[in-house]
């Protein structure tokens, strides 16, 4: 059994039409859910960003908690369709002109899991093109695993799916790649910059936990394309 | 054929006086009785294939093609398993059950269930999407709640239930 299985809560309420993936579903706290949805629901008309694979309870939640247009970007399906025909070096490049959207436009970005599953270039080039999208004071809410996620045998992505504001159920479902290196605290940090950690939480299922929050200068120095160099 | 569909009657809407005596005669095929729903339904069929715009006052369910634009603003707009839309699309609820390609705007519900697909943006009040369906968009709900300051009365509970999850070790 999966550590992160020991402090997760087991999913009890099963449904008569829930696939097999739910078997492995369980519930687990998160400490920055709550902070995120506080910080949008008092901006005006939110814009929310959200990275994972769609799930409609959770459009369900966030329209109605925050009243928010969604938008719904899938990028476990881009990754899996690079793996799949041999692509993956090609991934910054496709993150570079991915999104078409205009920059400081989106308020929150939902980027749960997803920058586990890349090397350390695309990753850069999606932080960097998520920093261009997002306004002034938006946030930005991303998870990294700590634990050596190599060891696994087969290879899963994780549906987040919003329980209430202070709680996730996650699925598991496949995945045509493993995650990769976990990266440690420094490194998260300088890839967001020049974003502030509004908070970094190490849950004890090794999930870390951190929210992003785009200083005002720094949409400036977006804008004109131009971006402080790391300190 | 004879058998009515249980699953579209709405059961509130059947006056029971309306319905007509049983038959004393077994084995007597009798047809079967309208529900009075107050409401017509109109079907379009899988080998039609409409280009335009299609507007009504009826609620429509849809198994053929249609290209251009749907208006059905006090309607229902239900696009079956075999339905294939490009269009905009107006209409007070819109179920899915095939498939919608272009933009959608429903004043009351967007539903999309398993097996349905939704290419477009949808702006609605509700939306609920099901296990299994595909969409691809932007979703706008626009919220009638309470100001955006003030937590959720749903909210608070979730809030204390998160007083007592489980501690982080390091920050």
């Amino acid at each position: 059994m999966a550590l992160s299985n020991l402090f997760g809560r087991p999913r009890k309420d099963k449904e008569g039409g829930a696939d097999a993936a739910d078997a492995d579903a369980v519930v687990v706290p998160s400490r920055v859910l709550a902070p995120f949805l506080n910080g949008l629901a008092a901006r005006q008309r939110p814009v929310l960003l959200d990275l994972g694979p769609v799930v409609g309870s959770n459009v369900t939640f966030f329209g109605e908690e925050v009243g928010c247009k969604i938008f719904v970007e899938d990028l476990s399906a881009d990754i899996d369709r690079h793996v799949n025909e041999g692509t993956i070096h090609d991934l910054p490049a496709f993150f570079e002109r991915r999104f078409p959207q205009e920059a400081d436009t989106v308020d929150g970005i939902l980027c749960w899991d997803i920058f586990d599953y890349m090397e350390r270039p695309a990753a850069e080039q999606l932080a960097g093109q998520l920093m261009r999208l997002l306004r002034p004071e938006g946030l930005l809410l991303a998870f990294f695993g700590t634990a050596d996620p190599r060891s696994s045998p087969n290879p899963t992505y994780t549906r987040h799916v919003v329980v209430d504001r202070g709680h996730l159920r996650h699925r598991p479902y496949q995945a045509a790649r493993a995650k990769q290196k976990p990266s440690v605290n420094r490194d998260i940090q300088r890839l967001f910059e020049p974003l502030r950690i509004a908070e970094n939480v190490l849950l004890k299922t090794n999930l870390r936990e951190v929210l992003f929050r785009k200083p005002a200068d720094a949409a400036a120095a977006s804008t004109a394309g131009i971006l402080p160099a790391p300190s | 054929m004879w058998k009515r569909d249980e699953g579209v009657k709405p059961a509130s809407d059947v006056t029971p006086s309306a319905q007509p005596p049983q038959s004393s005669m077994p084995g007597t095929p009798q047809p079967a009785p309208r529900p009075q729903t107050g409401r017509d339904a109109v079907n379009i069929g899988k080998s039609v294939v409409i280009k335009g715009e299609l507007s009504g006052s009826e609620d429509l369910t849809i198994e053929g093609q249609v290209e251009g634009k749907i208006e059905l603003k006090d309607n229902i707009l239900t696009i079956g398993a075999n339905g294939k839309i490009k269009a905009q699309v107006f209409a007070k609820a819109l179920i899915v059950l095939g498939e919608v390609t272009g933009n959608v705007t429903a004043s009351e519900k967007v539903e999309i269930r398993d097996g349905g697909s939704v290419d477009g943006d949808i702006i609605s009040p509700r939306v609920a999407i099901a296990e299994g369906a595909h969409f691809r968009g932007s979703v706008d709900m626009q919220r009638k709640a309470a100001p955006a300051s003030q937590p959720s009365k749903s909210a608070q509970p979730a809030a204390q239930a998160a007083a007592s999850v489980p501690q982080p070790v390091a920050r």
